[in-house]
């Protein structure tokens, strides 16, 4: 068995069997964080892909680039938004070239 | 040789959870009646000059399965005779059949107005090339498939170079004024390139008037959102992937019962090639007819027995309630549902 089933994506709501008013909580939050507001359902949802991807959760990859297809996106604005997600990966990693710089400067002559 | 594609003809199926359309309904106290017709909507077969990947009628150059001149009488009477206001047109393609322009030209004779459902390329089949100006001639209501603004999604869906053709054909409509003054209405119809929704019509629609005038300089009325059927070629390309289940759980659980009011069998007849009779062109497709009570062909068809009808149905209606609602003329509910 692998750690991640592409079944499983469907048996979310399984884990608000125990503390269901926790699990109630969360999903009301999480729904209304979907709503067109101040961002669209399409913006929302291109978001979601990003940041799916910056936690590397295949649930939420295979969710999101649904919801974003659904929405209206197409694979090349997809694609900017994963690439978004990377980059700030990416630069979050170099920004710390910083404290490299800063902790060798500390001990050097 | 045939150029079709694979096709099954069973129902679609989950395999952990039964899917009962009616069952539904019943659940939530609906009991699903057609009101009065106001649409005639006649397949006059299944030939085709494309073979589209999610075709519900299964339909191609090969097929041979067309409505004969005799058929197209009964149909012309029957709108007369019950003064149905809307003749709406469909294949195949159905300008390739040879009483095509008949219908156009007898339905306007008796006042209705008439929609056919338009590929684009087709005008460019032989003795074709006039199509623009006699749906002009005649104010043809035009609705064509343009699944996305883009070559590569419609060429996946439709085939090889249709997207370039169908640019082609949107500009030759539009030079004879269709799309362009509200008078001589040119709408497009979007459905998903593969196994999901369609996104809210309102959205999706001002991304295809954009993106078509900035690209091409085309224009258009409305864009209509349509749900892919699991009937036929998308059935069969839904197995094939491994989708089946997947798909028909997104369309069960996207149920919205404010698409169920405007449902399109509520407000039409169909009728194939051969004049026998359905509760929508879906229906048609799987061979469930109309209530075994009622008149089998349109030359027995008469609209006052028709109103009130119960409605055929199967798990494919599912497709037309899921989120906005899907028909014809597009989404059926403000809201498509979603929470």
């Amino acid at each position: 068995m692998a750690y991640y089933e592409e079944d499983d994506l469907s048996r979310f709501s399984e884990v608000g069997k125990h503390r269901p008013e926790l699990f109630e909580k969360f999903m009301a939050w999480y729904q209304a964080c979907q709503e067109d507001g101040a961002l669209s359902r399409r913006e929302k949802a291109l978001i979601g892909l990003a940041v799916a991807h910056a936690l590397q959760c295949p649930y939420c990859i295979d969710s999101y680039a649904q919801s974003c297809l659904e929405s209206g996106s197409n694979l090349d604005q997809m694609t900017e938004a994963i690439h978004m997600a990377s980059a700030i990966r990416g630069g979050a990693a170099l920004i710390h070239g910083v404290q490299t710089h800063n902790s060798v400067g500390k001990v050097s002559m | 040789m045939s150029m079709s594609l694979p096709v099954v003809e069973t129902e679609p199926r989950l395999a952990s959870t039964p899917i009962d359309f009616d069952e539904k309904l019943a659940g939530l106290g609906i009991d699903l009646r057609a009101d009065v017709v106001r649409t005639l909507q006649v397949n006059v077969g299944k030939l085709c000059n494309q073979a589209c990947k999610h075709c519900h009628v299964d339909a191609g150059p090969s097929r041979t399965e067309i409505m004969t001149q005799s058929t197209a009488e009964d149909v012309i009477a029957a709108l007369r005779r019950s003064q149905i206001p809307i003749l709406d047109i469909t294949g195949g393609a159905p300008e390739l059949i040879p009483s095509f322009r008949y219908l156009v030209i007898e339905a306007r004779a008796a006042g209705a107005h008439v929609i056919v459902r338009h590929n684009l390329t087709v005008m460019f089949e032989q003795g074709q090339d006039d199509l623009p100006e006699f749906f002009r001639d005649h104010a043809v209501e035009v609705v064509s498939s343009l699944p996305y603004f883009l070559e590569q999604q419609t060429d996946a869906q439709r085939g090889r170079g249709v997207f370039e053709k169908s640019i082609d054909a949107l500009r030759r409509l539009n030079a004879v004024g269709y799309g362009t003054n509200g008078a001589l209405l040119l709408n497009l119809v979007y459905n998903p390139v593969g196994a999901y929704l369609p996104p809210p019509q309102f959205s999706i629609e001002a991304d295809f008037k954009r993106e078509l005038m900035v690209r091409y300089g085309i224009s258009f009325d409305r864009l209509y959102t349509i749900t892919n059927m699991p009937i036929k070629r998308f059935l069969d390309y839904l197995r094939r992937s491994g989708n089946e289940e997947r798909y028909m759980r997104k369309l069960s659980e996207a149920f919205n019962p404010d698409a169920v009011e405007g449902l399109m069998c509520r407000s039409l007849i169909s009728v194939d090639w051969t004049g026998r009779l359905y509760d929508c062109d879906f229906n048609q497709m799987v061979g469930l007819g109309v209530e075994p009570r009622l008149p089998q062909r349109i030359a027995d068809f008469d609209a006052v027995e028709f109103a009130g009808r119960r409605i055929t149905t199967a798990a494919h209606c599912f497709g037309c309630a899921a989120g906005a609602g899907s028909s014809c003329g597009g989404a059926l509910a403000k809201n498509d549902g979603r929470q």
